[in-house]
């Protein structure tokens, strides 16, 4: 995995307005979570905004959407953080009281060289990626990885991607109705 | 070896109470410990382990005895432990992992989680009073591992704690973590909570190959 990390994109619709009742607990659990995350084995960097904490004042996707963006060295090192730390496992048990179910995926994982800043239009790219072709070595999920490929097409040329590379066999998936994570093996 | 061959090799008290011991145990168990837990001879320990290892329901390692290295430290010792394989047999043919697994999925997409905590949390009450039922006068500790012991979570004391070396659930666990943990969490408070047990709370502390769960002793304990 030597020149490349892994970027995580995750966004989530909230329940209420970051002051509201509903999202109270979430508001008071971000910046001990993410303070966590600081400090995780493997961490290398996340989105921040000067507005809230952690990013939670962004809005790309809307005015409820809320998103989360990471950078880590390998994908054990945040499959370690998201799945096997106690008090931020107990932050994921807790989440649908913070925010709506969605049919779709809602997050994706995905290899940048090393160094590289991953911005948002990437990011969002990357889960229209996954939503319209299902996981594959540009835009995946815990539950579908795929390994940094070096000669990967586009993957040194971080940024929007137009579509799906030429030549790629059509994973012949439903469009956009598909929920990956739910779909796997 | 087919799986109902692998179910076989256990069909013996000797091997089955071999089996328990080195499943339980989490860490490398060396033959002369697990011949002295289960009562048996060294070498009738050996014979009914290395069965289990060509099953493949244990695992083989060697490894001299800790403070023992260097030269005239001796052959290392084998070391049994539970293999990580799961098996199952079922007759006629059930497919409950398939059907959870579609559950889990739907459960995912859905985002009813607040609904199935709710009702894993009522289930591990009701096992919680039959437990205390059954033994009213037991101490709290003791009838909350014997009824996680009887669930499959196979409990060990450390400290004043109670870690759960097996997670019943582990392939749909791996498979969906915060729905099944969660899950597990609320089941394992039922539990404590039908059982009227204090000074002991469930909280998710996960570990590689144990449940997420542990059953922590709380601050203020009225045992």
């Amino acid at each position: 995995m030597t020149g490349h990390h892994l970027a995580q994109l995750n966004i989530g619709t909230a329940r209420g307005t970051p002051d509201s009742g509903e999202m109270a607990g979430f508001m008071a659990g971000i910046v001990p979570v993410n303070a966590l995350a600081d400090t995780a084995a493997g961490f290398v960097w996340r989105l921040q905004d000067g507005d809230g904490p952690g990013a939670t004042a962004l809005r790309p996707c809307g005015p409820d959407v809320m998103v989360n963006m990471s950078v880590w060295e390998d994908l054990e090192s945040l499959r370690n953080f998201v799945y096997r730390n106690g008090p931020h496992l107990d932050f994921m048990r807790r989440r649908r009281s913070w925010f709506h179910p969605m049919a779709v995926p809602y997050l994706v994982l995905w290899w940048i060289p090393a160094g590289h800043v991953p911005g948002l239009d990437e990011a969002l790219s990357r889960l229209d990626l996954l939503r319209r072709d299902g996981p594959g070595p540009q835009a995946f999920t815990f539950r579908d990885p795929f390994p940094a490929q070096p000669r990967a097409a586009g993957l040194h040329v971080p940024g929007p991607l137009p579509g799906p590379a030429p030549g790629r066999p059509n994973r012949a998936r439903r469009p956009g109705s598909v929920n990956d994570e739910a779909e796997q093996r | 070896m087919s799986e109902i061959s692998v179910i076989a090799v256990l069909d013996d008290p000797v091997r089955r109470s071999l089996y328990d011991y080195v499943s339980a145990r989490g860490d490398g168990v060396s033959r002369t410990e697990a011949a002295v837990a289960t009562g048996v001879g060294r070498t009738l320990a050996a014979f009914h382990l290395d069965r289990l290892a060509e099953a493949g329901l244990v695992e083989v390692t060697f490894a001299r005895p800790p403070g023992r290295s260097g030269p005239g430290a001796g052959r290392p010792a084998k070391l049994y432990r539970r293999a990580a394989a799961e098996h199952q047999v079922s007759v006629p043919p059930r497919d409950y992992r398939a059907a959870a697994e579609l559950l889990a999925d739907v459960l995912d997409l859905t985002g009813a989680e607040p609904e199935l905590q709710r009702a894993a949390r009522s289930r591990g009450a009701a096992a919680g009073r039959a437990a205390r039922r059954r033994d009213p006068g037991l101490p709290g500790d003791d009838l909350v591992t014997g009824a996680l012991a009887a669930q499959g979570y196979q409990p060990y004391r450390e400290g004043a704690d109670v870690r759960l070396r097996n997670c019943p659930f582990h392939l749909l666990a791996a498979r969906h973590p915060p729905l099944i943990c969660g899950m597990n969490l609320a089941l394992v408070e039922g539990l404590l909570a039908g059982a009227a047990v204090t000074g002991l709370t469930a909280r998710l502390d996960p570990r590689p190959e144990e449940c997420c769960v542990v059953v922590a002793a709380s601050k203020t304990n009225a045992d």
